[in-house]
């Protein structure tokens, strides 16, 4: 059985800590996102759509993005939930973002992302139990293996606006590897100039 | 080698959050300290960019001078890296607090590799003109990343043997070579780094005094590598479509260098 990924983050302070879970074959997606419309707080997640998301760093970028936001006192959306939401997009636009990235009705395989702060800690035990109970899925590892057999490449492509990057592909796994390696860089910078990129 | 500087340092804020190991200055130049540390994971190595305050300045003046050089950088390496020139990627950009988080480049700067390269010769006693064609290999992908920076409308401002690294190869390739010959010295992909000074310009005049300060680089490093710099501009010239031209430009603006430097 797998369980969520509890991780500490580079250069964040110690008491900030990720929990991330992944699951598949999700059925109540839109029950899920009726709790986070309805602002219940029991849902402060990140419910993001896995299909949008190429690798661990860039779940982890968006992370560290909103937590560090949160700890300069400068988050753009509602809590540092939402902020990793917009984190992961390429511009300000925020109405966009929650379509793009978020969990919507039928969203099947999805990334869940709380974080654990000083003022709202939460156990690793007490995330899985709740979510264990919430989401009507199947539990997979957070890694880069599982993440790539829900990534959907030509969205993600049209997302970043990086339909010319390995356009012209050569064959053979080696090059399948680099080409998504070098998206996943091209998404993490795309993220880290959200909206400054004119 | 780079130099490992010294402790104390205007650490930035981010820097002084806890980390698997402690953040290492590399270097510390006019304007901006370069940190080695790690980015999400301890296995992510990265590069820190810091522009410190500058006490002299205006405060106002100094955060939007700042603000605007680093969004400046970051936007040219994004804008380099989608069209293919060799550059680190963006990792994090913090134009508020002065830094910008590259993707860390295992290797050395240029400078570095071509002084090794040419001591190891002189130990060797090889003659000059004999068995350069690591140098040559070299100054080719260098004139074909250069091109390569100009066809997608980028100038670099600063085109220095400092500002060019030499990405070492993968691990398993380099213990091949594990006796350390002087072919592993200038192996490697060329990486154009530091685009701190660097703009959108498609002026022949703007490309050409980028080869002419790479240039004047090669030759304060060693008359040989000046003598060379042919090579550098012939696979330029094939690199991008302006190329020729540009090339054509680079001897006026020799003429007024040269002109300058007679007038003292
Ligand atoms: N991405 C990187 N990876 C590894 N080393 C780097 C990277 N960027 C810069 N360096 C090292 O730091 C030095 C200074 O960085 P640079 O961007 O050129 O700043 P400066 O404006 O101070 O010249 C470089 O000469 C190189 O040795
Ligand atoms: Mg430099």
């Amino acid at each position: 059985m797998s369980v969520l990924q509890t991780i500490s983050l580079e250069h964040l302070p110690a008491d900030y800590v990720v929990h991330i879970a992944v699951y598949r074959e999700v059925k109540n997606s839109s029950s899920l996102q009726e709790q986070l419309l309805a602002g219940n707080t029991e849902f402060e997640y990140a419910l993001i759509d896995a299909s949008v998301i190429i690798s661990k760093i860039q779940a982890m970028s968006a992370a560290y993005r909103a937590v560090n936001d949160l700890v300069e006192n400068r988050l753009r959306s509602r809590n540092v939930h939402s902020e990793i939401v917009f984190s992961l997009s390429p511009n300000n636009n925020i109405a966009e973002t929650f379509r793009r990235f978020g969990i919507t009705p039928t969203t099947t395989n999805l990334l869940v992302i709380k974080v654990s702060t000083p003022s709202q800690p939460f156990s690793a035990d007490a995330v899985q139990e709740h979510l264990t109970k919430s989401i009507d899925g199947t539990q997979a590892e957070f890694n880069d293996n599982v993440i790539a057999g829900m990534t959907d490449l030509a969205r993600i492509r049209k997302i970043y606006k990086l339909n010319t990057v390995g356009s012209k592909p050569e064959k053979g796994v080696a090059n399948a590897k680099a080409e998504r390696r070098e998206l996943e860089m091209l998404i993490i910078s795309s993220m880290a100039l959200r909206g400054a990129t004119n | 080698m780079t130099s490992i500087l010294q402790y104390p340092l205007p650490l930035p804020p981010i820097l002084a959050h806890p980390s698997s190991t402690a953040p290492l200055l590399i270097t510390q130049g006019a304007e901006a300290l370069l940190y080695k540390s790690t980015y999400l994971l301890p296995s992510l190595p990265c590069a820190l960019k810091y522009r410190p305050r500058k006490p002299y300045r205006h405060p106002t003046l100094d955060t939007r001078l700042t603000k605007h050089r680093i969004l400046s950088e970051a936007r040219l390496l994004l804008k380099c890296r989608k069209e293919g020139v060799p550059v680190p990627s963006v990792y994090a950009v913090d134009e508020g607090q002065g830094w910008l988080m590259l993707e860390w480049i295992e290797g050395e700067v240029v400078r570095v590799r071509l002084n090794e390269w040419l001591r190891w010769r002189r130990e060797k006693g090889t003659a000059e003109g004999e068995e350069e064609g690591e140098l040559r290999g070299l100054m080719e992908r260098i004139g074909e990343a250069v091109g390569m920076m100009h066809g997608v409308g980028v100038v670099h401002g600063d085109l220095t043997t400092s500002n060019l690294m030499l990405k070492s190869r993968e691990h398993a390739e380099v213990n091949d070579h594990a006796e350390g010959g002087e072919e592993n010295l200038l192996a490697g992909e060329v990486i154009i780094i530091d685009l701190g000074l660097a703009s959108v310009s498609r002026f022949e005049e703007d490309r050409a005094v980028d080869l002419y300060v790479l240039e004047r680089a090669f030759g304060s490093t060693h008359p040989r590598a000046e003598g060379l710099f042919e090579v550098v501009l012939e696979a330029y010239g094939k690199s991008f479509k302006g190329a020729p031209i540009v090339l054509k430009r680079l001897e006026d603006v020799r003429m007024r260098g040269r002109k300058r430097s007679m007038l003292g």
